[in-house]
């Protein structure tokens, strides 16, 4: 009997584990751990690659986007506080954006949460969302990402060496974009610049 | 091992109702049968008349938009669960594509009207009437074929036009959120 069992146990750990991990995060990725290695789609459109400083086909990582810092937006259509803080995201990137001294340093892309491409560009088009919006529409991303409630932040920034850290990572509403953007520069070292 | 393998870990949880709006209210009910009934009506069929109370208050007759109005049905099983509260709020920021093809969304569940009400006020203002079909218990969904075993109704979209008459029929998986995509389509084929 011993002899059915120990290879049916090593056979069922062995499932167990690959499917833990398929299954992804079990939560989100914390402040001051990395980003997990996971690849985005490049944006369709060449204004939004040209934003984030990617080209060519395929995929991705977050350390390939020419910026500092990337604040990641996981969000979904269908959900209500995220239309609700869409005005408050826009006048984050316009405040970025309006900035010449920050401008180039942080970026912002938002991932739709089991949204089709379909989805996230009624999304952007109800919303006006002047920055990248990636679909994801089976969850992959999410997945990987912990499972968060929406929305949801992540700020990485990326360091010289192609590693990234991240500096804030906190579920719902930012409490207003001066505040978040002013922890963003504290956190990651860009204050003094942002302040010139 | 072997059976938290098989059981649980197979059974996955839920990634839709996640909208922070909701906040931990949403109950999980796991992942259930895709379909469980029959359908008794056919695109080409007339839809079963119905009058219903709204949240809103009055009743809302689907003869009410006859010769006027397409209409959109939208059974979703229950209030405050995971696939249904992030479907309506999907629907609510697209009035425009609706009003575009002279239609109109009426959203139904077999819930009683006051948990309706807790409930949808957690998407924001909807434009479109929500109808309990609650009592007599689920009638309506009955009378579509879309009434499951336990009680609940299934996640269904019919489009009926101005002439009444059913012409999509989508009784989608109940653990999955329909495209909206496949609605717009639909709804594309209607000339103003």
């Amino acid at each position: 009997m011993k002899k059915v069992i120990m290879p049916l146990l090593v056979i069922a750990f062995f499932l167990l584990v690959a499917h833990m991990t398929a299954m992804g995060a079990s939560g989100p990725p914390l402040k001051g751990e990395a980003l997990p290695d996971m690849k985005f789609p490049l944006p369709d459109g060449p204004a939004e690659r040209s934003y984030l400083g990617l080209s060519g086909d395929g995929d991705f990582r977050i350390q390939d986007v020419k910026a500092d810092v990337v604040i990641i937006e996981i969000f979904s259509m269908y959900c209500p506080y995220c239309q609700r803080e869409a005005p408050v995201i826009n006048r984050l990137y316009n405040k970025i954006e309006s900035n010449a001294s920050i401008r180039d340093k942080i970026k912002l892309v938002g991932v739709g949460a089991g949204n089709s491409s379909f989805e996230v560009g009624i999304f952007k088009k109800k919303y006006h969302i002047p920055f990248p919006l990636i679909p994801d529409n089976d969850f992959s991303l999410y997945d990987s990402l912990g499972k968060v409630r929406t929305p949801y932040f992540i700020g990485v920034k990326i360091n010289s060496d192609g590693t990234n850290l991240i500096i804030y990572s906190k579920l719902g509403a930012l409490k207003g974009e001066d505040r978040f953007l002013e922890l963003i520069l504290k956190r990651s070292g860009l204050g003094k610049e942002g302040e010139k | 091992m072997l059976a938290l393998l098989f059981t649980g870990q197979f059974l996955g949880t839920t990634v839709y109702g996640r909208s922070s709006a909701f906040k931990d209210n949403i109950y999980d009910p796991g992942i259930l049968k895709p379909v469980d009934s029959v359908l008794k009506v056919r695109v080409g069929d007339k839809a079963p008349d119905f009058t219903l109370p709204a949240v809103a208050g009055g009743q809302v007759s689907l003869h009410d938009y006859l010769g006027k109005k397409n209409v959109v049905i939208s059974f979703v099983p229950a209030a405050w669960t995971p696939v249904c509260s992030d479907q309506w709020p999907g629907y609510n920021i697209v009035k425009d594509i609706f009003d575009k093809h002279d239609a109109v969304l009426i959203g139904i569940t077999v819930d009683n009207i006051p948990s309706q009400f807790a409930w949808i006020n957690q998407m924001g203002t909807l434009w479109f009437p929500v109808l309990s079909d609650f009592w007599p218990h689920g009638a309506v969904a009955r009378m579509y074929g879309v009434l499951r075993s336990d009680g609940v109704s299934e996640r269904a979209l019919f489009v009926i036009d101005k002439k009444g008459i059913i012409r999509y029929i989508d009784v989608h998986d109940i653990n999955k959120r329909p495209r909206l995509e496949a609605l717009v389509k639909e709804l594309g084929k209607f000339s103003r």
